[in-house]
């Protein structure tokens, strides 16, 4: 590690050191490092959005010649009107052109992904003679099951409500797995951190030493 | 106040404690863990492997830092060995703090790999509103992006001369910490039947099976666990190399172990506690 | 009119990306992704919108001085020193790695950022010793599914293939039922949700005259 890649690194074990001082308690280290992140976050996103998103999609565009792109950057500078109490309704015709398009593109494609492909899945051959089939039963019955635990408009009484319960242990399960899985992910978090300030003070007192 | 009473009013901050003594000394004295692949992580390795050169992956990078540690491992033992392949990427960011961590991978990967900007690879930026960016990737990938990450126009690079849109790649694998994943599936494999394999966190893994299952997706390659079989993988093959420090997530995998056990007795003192303390009552 | 003009927006483009998903003809291709540029160059403006608001928020407390405005001065820092690193020396070059704009971006941003979010670690840790009881079948049954979860990442000689088919059982099985349920539901609420919107019954996005 050059000099200078050792004190950026000390300048990010210091940020490191004072959000862990927050586990003592609040403080004002932990205030400074959390305070400067939003800031840097911030100016950060800001640098990415003019030269990701305004640049080629607008400015370059309308250099260029396109005047037709003054028709959308009209309309995205009326969605600024939604700070002004008094012509905050104009910013509702570009917020509904916005939405309007998320909402007609998802229509037919959450049909189709979430919930036709999804059951077309969940038609599988079944049996008893082979581990495959036994499990491909074990996924319709606990569909099924699951499916009838969230009817709400039938009392879950006798069948329909065995068939809930054992529904309901399939989603317990399932929780489980994700509990499970969501402790690896933030043990995970932690680790790296941890592994980044071991790195770094082994390399600081090899520098020093 | 009983011993089992006290024990379930334990400040945090012991426990606190207990985790930051086990996780450091563990990084301190760390040691190999055995790996057992899961199938749909090798179905991600085999299919980059199986590429030959000139092929175009395209890898749509959507985390940002606080996600980074289960994550950017996947990207960068992807990134290696796509390039040790001769492959070329295509990768783009639709996450607000992410551009900056695909730029730190593709900067250093293609230095070790010599590989150039717009022959061997193309980095096509940030765009708002994953859904529609993606949907206008599959129309064709200049009008959500007429220039690069860097300013270039996409018709200037020779890489994207012949590609218009999905259709001209191999494949699409989406390594996601939010609900990008879901519009890359939604959109890219639902609308233009794109093949897509997922990289996700570890809290995301358990809800993507149905998709692994009904083929909407080949590979999933779940959490640091996932990241770690993957550079194991890789490893073996060359791709990657310990001597280069090129394993991260394997290097934090002693302290999953560690950590792990440590939780799950938390949670056994905790319900003998709570069973020991009721049965008083 | 400030009311109908937006519904009547909604349900236009709404409908138009609807049908369109069905209609393979070149003038609603070429409709489709005029759609589709103009939404994007409007969410620009919409992203700079947060921006705004951060910005101004802080702002408001270093002018009034309110209780840790000082903390809001070093993020108004932050956010205009990357501003002026991401502008001044390099203009779009400053993206590029190695650049001081990059430099902050790995050395204070991520550090900060990967930091925070591994308290959480901590935060898990301590929700399994308080919290995580079984109390009921319910709760047990998801207790042991996470725990066999969780027991993959730990070395347990000849019981490690036995955990292993456990786990992967767990996940393939119901887990993946129980998630396939979610996904339906999740599928079908969406598209009622789309549908509500482009037929101007929700109309939340509007906000109050």
């Amino acid at each position: 590690m050059g000099t200078a890649e050792l004190i950026w690194n000390g300048v990010a074990a210091f940020l490191v050191l004072c959000i862990y001082s927050f586990l003592y308690k609040d403080n004002p280290f932990y205030k400074f490092a959390e305070h400067l992140v939003v800031g840097v976050s911030a100016g950060y996103f800001a640098m990415i959005l003019y030269y990701n998103a305004f640049l080629p999609k607008l400015i370059h565009p309308l250099l260029a010649g396109q005047w037709w792109y003054i028709i959308p950057g009209i309309l995205g500078l009326l969605m600024w009107a939604r700070f002004s109490r008094k012509y905050q309704w104009l910013s509702r015709p570009t917020l509904g052109f916005v939405i309007g398009s998320g909402a007609g593109v998802a229509i037919p494609l959450y049909l189709q992904n979430y919930v036709i492909r999804q059951v077309h899945a969940t038609m599988l051959p079944v049996g008893f003679t082979s581990w495959p089939l036994i499990t491909n039963l074990l996924i319709i019955i606990m569909v099924f099951c699951s499916l009838t635990y969230f009817y709400f408009s039938k009392q879950h009484k006798g069948a329909f409500g065995a068939a809930a319960t054992f529904g309901i242990w399939t989603l317990m399960i399932g929780f489980g797995a994700g509990f499970g899985m969501t402790v690896m992910g933030r043990v995970a978090l932690l680790a790296e951190r941890v592994v980044f300030l071991r790195d770094y003070f082994a390399e600081l007192l090899s520098a020093l030493f | 106040m009983s011993f089992y009473e006290r024990m379930m009013n334990l400040d945090r901050r012991w426990v606190y404690l207990v985790i930051g003594v086990v996780v450091v000394v563990t990084a301190i004295w760390s040691f190999a863990v055995p790996m057992y692949v899961t199938p749909e992580a090798r179905s991600v390795y085999d299919f980059v492997d199986g590429l030959v050169p000139g092929e175009v992956l395209m890898i749509g990078v959507d985390y940002a830092p606080e996600v980074m540690a289960e994550l950017h491992p996947m990207t960068y033992a992807i990134t290696r060995q796509c390039f040790a392949k001769d492959a070329k990427l295509l990768l783009c960011c639709l996450h607000q703090n992410g551009p900056g961590m695909v730029e730190q991978v593709i900067a250093q990967v293609a230095e070790e790999y010599d590989k150039v900007n717009g022959i061997d690879y193309v980095y096509l930026g940030y765009k708002p509103y994953p859904a529609i960016t993606i949907l206008a990737m599959g129309q064709n990938f200049r009008i959500p992006f007429p220039e690069d990450y860097y300013g270039t126009p996409l018709d200037s690079l020779p890489m994207m001369r012949n590609m218009t849109n999905f259709d001209n790649v191999k494949a699409i694998i989406n390594i996601s910490g939010g609900s990008g994943t879901e519009y890359w599936i939604n959109y890219a494999n639902g609308r233009y039947n794109a093949k897509l394999a997922i990289g996700v966190t570890g809290v995301m893994t358990a809800d993507y099976y149905p998709f692994l299952q009904s083929g909407q997706i080949f590979g999933l390659i779940g959490g640091m666990k996932g990241a770690a079989e993957y550079e194991y993988l890789a490893e073996k093959a060359g791709y990657i190399s310990r001597e280069k420090d090129q394993l991260w997530a394997s290097k934090s995998m002693p302290i999953q172990t560690t950590t792990h056990i440590v939780i799950i007795l938390f949670i056994v003192i905790g319900n003998v506690g709570y069973f020991m303390s009721k049965r008083k009552k | 009119m400030r009311r109908t003009l937006p519904i009547a927006v909604v349900a236009g483009v709404g409908f138009f990306m609807l049908i369109q998903y069905f209609i393979p003809r070149e003038e609603f291709e070429t409709l489709y992704e005029w759609a589709l540029d103009w939404t994007m160059v409007i969410g620009a403006f919409a992203m700079a919108l947060g921006l705004y608001s951060l910005t101004n928020m802080m702002l408001n407390k270093v002018k009034r001085k309110s209780e840790g405005w000082g903390f809001s001065l070093v993020a108004l820092v932050g956010l205009f020193l990357m501003i002026f690193v991401g502008l001044v020396p390099h203009y779009q070059e400053s993206l590029r790695y190695g650049t001081l704009f990059m430099d902050i971006f790995e050395y204070i941003y991520i550090p900060i950022q990967a930091a925070m979010f591994s308290l959480l670690a901590f935060y898990i840790a301590s929700a399994a010793y308080r919290a995580f009881r079984a109390r009921t079948v319910l709760a047990t049954i998801l207790l042991v599914s996470a725990i066999i979860i969780m027991l993959r990442l730990v070395p347990l000689g000849p019981l490690s293939a036995v955990n292993q088919w456990l786990v992967n059982f767990i996940l393939t099985v119901p887990n993946m039922a129980a998630k396939r349920a979610f996904w339906l539901g999740v599928g079908l609420g969406a598209t009622a949700t789309a549908l509500k919107i482009m037929l101007g019954i929700e109309r939340g996005y509007m906000g109050r005259d």
